[in-house]
């Protein structure tokens, strides 16, 4: 257990932290992972202390997962969600801002469908604020309980070939995790059809593969992404068809694959898509290990940050 | 109309000296009567008449820009076009071409007249383009003629591409005949849609969705094309790419009537400065790499790229203080103009001050085709002139702004260069 | 600092006041039936081991041993500041129906104390609740009392009790730092 202490205000993403911030935040977690199974399954860390949820983007899974690890640490908690873009258009950031400052909230957690909404409003806030998925940007917390669930089933990051499958171009649970993982030390593999990779992205130290054999076949880890079908209109691939015929987890195409792999999926799952119900329900599957983690590290996260609220931002 | 005598001055007149090295070029006193130059020597008196020293400053002739955004009509809370007037008067301007894209848009003479005659009363120069098509619309051609005769002398759809190429044709065809310069706003929207920076590693750091720069290469590209066959005069707004470059190089070559600007922010600022997603960093075209910054440097000193011109568009600060995504593109530009070229060009890139003031205002008048009065420092002409102090260092800050919106994306950056005095009209400013 | 140290328990003195305790513990709760045993993180885990060892030496068999983390029950976590670190908690065995022996090494202000009944209550609830420290220093802020003492020690708030322990600190024994230079 490193005695490293954490220091910023906010989580914002992965890109900027090091990667002994990263250990902080695994390890730190680690020690929140049995309050979840107590009979009283609640600790008074966050007594006293209000957290808003402001969900400006539809969300279900990483909002109940937030709004439990709070209140398993004791929190107040507001739930603000706005779906669509009325949001935009009504309230500006700075209002929005003023706001949560006059309600004297204490850490923000904010989920925008525009990347780097978080650090704009990050800057104006003295309340600290995590980042729970902006745009096509990051998604710390998700690449975080990632992480941990990789570290609990292969006891180790460093080393260890993990392979993302999907659409890249617009997950910001894909940037996280390779941001996270490449400081620890990990070969990340990013596989999908070459409209859906972002341009540039091997600079990040990151293999690229349309073959997805080629993907599979040395992969400790395989992390797949949801598909959204809307892809489809938009001229990224021909159909979900040719889609899945290509780039489907299914028990053949895991023939090829080493015989600890584990299949994670940040969910929610599309089953016959990208991952057919077998392999969701399979022996490999840890995607219900991701959902039970994710509160652990999510309680890792306020706790550590509700200590440096009303700090000022860096830089 | 003022009266003035600036002594002991080193005279940069770009239609005279613009290769001359700075120890050379000659330092005199400039007599201004009634608004006009009308002595330049040594030893000049003038009694009772205002007087400036200008011992280790430099007297360039006053700057002419090819692409202002004065947003009004429609859009006066951004910017007016005193307030613009103003602004340009600041960054040592004394003429601005008036970008259309107003509401209702310059596709009329009324909205033309209107323009020109409130510029009289800064005094500033405006010579207003009009828009290519009805509305901006990229249907139907607007009327070119009319809009001529209320006094346009160019045809833009600036902020919108003319995607038509037919109709792209058919313009430059009818602007031709009319002497109309054809100003092309080069981005294939299909291209870059949705995109709000340059596409590349650092829109993949960022998680921002990019714009290619093929999207602004395939446009230019294509307009290179249409200028060959139509022999339009075909400028091309705000070059951002190394690829822009090539073509334009190709397409001079050929002696094709083309010419082309690039903004100071363009070569001022790369890409890399959205880290924090700064909305006031955002514009079309998006900031580039500092690879493409090299080769817009070395075309500006090649003469490949004619002028310097600002893209002065305001926004309010409600406009931008929002998510990256959805803020509009646009940034000011000149209060900053003359401080970037300085610092980016003279002080780190070893020009001469002819060249310098050759970019800032003898070229861009050439391709108004006002070089007779813009330009030059003549006896004779109307005195139109900055008078600036090439290495003092200044910090732009949004308070010192005249400019109705603080959108730039130069912020807190020092600068060496600065405009001390501008005549325009037979009129002083100093700042 | 060093020279400013001053030895007030020896290796021997340790090692007998955690046999008296042990002792202690067994009279007061003829013997070990229903008992278990908690340290508080970090060295009051290490005197549990070590009472759990002499108690199984003396009976003849272990008691059940568990770790405690307080932090998430501190008393000051609102205030601002970097937050310490989070240490795991492990108790093997439900505390409720059992007399818990809690184990620190020094008894100060009672706040650590105070974390620690709520953190184990949040368990279970225990019959009974027993407290066992190496060092009482006094200066109690909260109405706590320690049931087993190894030396009742008179200190200046300004000075500072260090309690080594050789898991850790190569060596046993406990020393008083002078505050002047603190």
């Amino acid at each position: 257990m490193s005695e490293f202490r954490w220091h910023r205000k906010d989580l914002l993403g992965l890109r900027t932290l090091e990667a002994v911030e990263i250990r902080h935040i695994l390890d730190t977690a680690k020690s929140f992972q049995d309050v979840s199974l107590r009979s009283v399954k609640k600790v008074p860390a966050l007594r006293g202390k209000t957290v808003a949820n402001l969900f400006l983007e539809p969300s279900t899974r990483t909002r109940v997962s937030f709004e439990l690890a709070e209140k398993r640490l004791s929190a107040d908690t507001i739930q603000i969600q706005k779906t669509g873009s009325s949001m935009v258009k009504g309230e500006t950031l700075k209002d929005m801002c003023r706001n949560i400052e006059s309600l004297k909230v204490d850490l923000v957690v904010m989920r925008h469908s525009f990347s780097g909404a978080p650090f704009r409003l990050a800057r104006h806030l003295k309340a600290s604020v995590i980042n729970a998925g902006d745009g096509i940007n990051e998604h710390p917390t998700q690449a975080l309980l990632d992480m941990f669930t990789v570290l609990e089933k292969k006891g180790k990051i460093e080393g260890l070939n993990i392979t993302f499958i999907g659409d890249i171009l617009h997950s910001r649970v894909a940037r996280s995790n390779i941001w996270g993982l490449t400081k620890l030390g990990a070969n990340v593999t990013v596989c999908g059809p070459k409209t859906l990779i972002p341009v540039g992205i091997e600079k990040l130290g990151v293999r690229v593969t349309y073959d997805l054999n080629e993907a599979v076949e040395q992969a400790d880890v395989i992390n797949l992404l949801r598909i959204q079908l809307e892809r489809q209109s938009e001229s990224f691939f021909p159909s979900i068809r040719e889609y899945a015929t290509a780039y489907q987890i299914n028990k053949n195409v895991l023939k090829r694959a080493k015989s600890d792999v584990v299949i994670m999926h940040p969910g929610p799952v599309n089953r016959g898509i990208e991952i057919t119900s077998d392999v969701v329900d399979g022996p490999y599957s840890v995607i219900l290990d991701q959902v039970t983690n994710g509160i652990a590290v999510r309680m890792a996260v306020l706790f550590l940050l509700c200590g440096t609220a009303g700090t000022e931002t860096e830089e | 109309m003022i009266n003035l005598l600036i002594k002991n001055v080193k005279i940069v007149d770009p239609a005279k000296n613009e290769k001359t090295a700075d120890v050379q070029l000659p330092v005199a006193d400039v007599l201004i009567h009634e608004g006009k130059i009308t002595k330049i020597g040594s030893g000049l008196n003038a009694s009772g008449e205002k007087t400036l020293d200008g011992t280790g400053k430099c007297l360039m002739p006053g700057f002419v820009d090819l692409h202002t955004h004065f947003r009004e009509p429609g859009f006066e809370a951004k910017e007016t076009i005193v307030t613009g007037a103003h602004a340009g008067l600041k960054g040592g301007y004394v003429a601005s071409v008036s970008m259309p894209n107003t509401f209702p848009p310059c596709d009329h003479q009324g909205v033309i007249d209107n323009i020109i005659r409130k510029a009289k009363e800064v005094p500033y120069y405006i010579f207003p383009s009009g828009t290519i098509s009805k509305g901006r619309e990229g249907k139907e051609l607007s009327e070119m003629a009319d809009l001529k005769n209320a006094g346009i002398v160019a045809v833009t759809d600036d902020g919108d591409w003319v995607g038509d190429a037919l109709l792209m044709r058919r313009a430059m065809e009818y602007a031709s005949m009319l002497d109309l310069i054809v100003m092309s706003h080069c981005e294939d929207r299909r291209l870059s849609a949705g995109g709000v920076m340059n596409e590349g590693l650092t829109s993949t750091r960022l998680g921002l969705k990019g714009i290619t720069a093929a999207s602004e290469e395939i446009a230019v590209a294509r307009d290179i094309e249409l200028a060959r066959l139509t022999g339009a005069h075909l400028h091309l707004c705000h070059l951002s790419t190394a690829r822009s470059v090539e073509l334009l190089a190709r397409a001079k070559k050929e002696g094709l009537r083309v010419t082309a600007e690039v903004t100071p922010h363009h070569i001022g600022v790369s890409e890399e400065i959205i880290e924090g997603y700064n909305t006031n960093a955002k514009m079309y075209p998006p900031l580039r790499t500092n690879q493409d910054i090299a080769v817009l440097k070395q075309a500006l000193k090649d003469g490949l790229i004619d002028c310097i011109a600002t893209d002065h568009a305001p926004h309010t600060p409600e406009d931008k203080m929002c998510e990256f995504d959805v803020a509009p593109f646009g940034v000011i530009g000149l209060e900053t103009a003359f401080g970037i070229v300085m610092s980016e060009l003279y002080h780190a890139g070893g020009w001469t001050l002819g060249a310098i003031a050759a970019i800032m205002s003898r070229n861009p008048a050439v391709i108004l085709k006002k070089e007779e009065r813009f330009g030059l420092i003549r006896e004779g002409i109307e005195a139109n002139l900055a008078l600036v102090d090439p290495s003092l260092e200044w910090t732009v800050t949004s308070e010192e702004l005249r400019s109705k919106s603080t959108n730039s994306c130069f912020i807190k950056r020092k600068l060496k260069g600065k405009v001390l005095a501008t005549v325009c009209a037979g009129q002083l400013w100093e700042f | 600092m060093a020279d400013k140290e001053r030895k007030v328990l020896s290796e021997a003195d340790v090692q007998r006041a955690l046999i008296r305790i042990s002792h202690e513990i067994l009279e007061r709760n003829h013997g070990i039936k229903n008992l278990v045993i908690v340290g508080i993180r970090t060295r009051g885990v290490f005197l549990a081991e070590r009472l759990c060892a002499n108690i199984q030496t003396i009976e003849g068999s272990k008691l059940p041993l568990g770790y405690l983390d307080i932090t998430l029950y501190r008393d000051d976590l609102g205030e601002i500041g970097p937050r310490p670190v989070v240490k795991q908690t492990e108790l093997p065995f439900d505390p409720t129906g059992k007399v818990v022996i809690l184990v620190d090494d020094v008894l100060y202000t009672g706040r650590t104390i105070r974390a620690a009944l709520d953190a184990i209550i949040d368990f279970g609830r225990p019959k009974a609740i027993q407290l066992a420290v190496l060092i009482d220093r006094g200066h109690r802020e909260l109405p706590i009392k320690a049931d087993y003492v190894g030396k009742n020690l008179p200190t200046a708030k300004e000075e500072q009790v260090i309690v080594k322990l050789s898991e850790t600190d190569q060596t046993d024994e406990v020393v008083i730092a002078g505050g002047s230079n603190e």
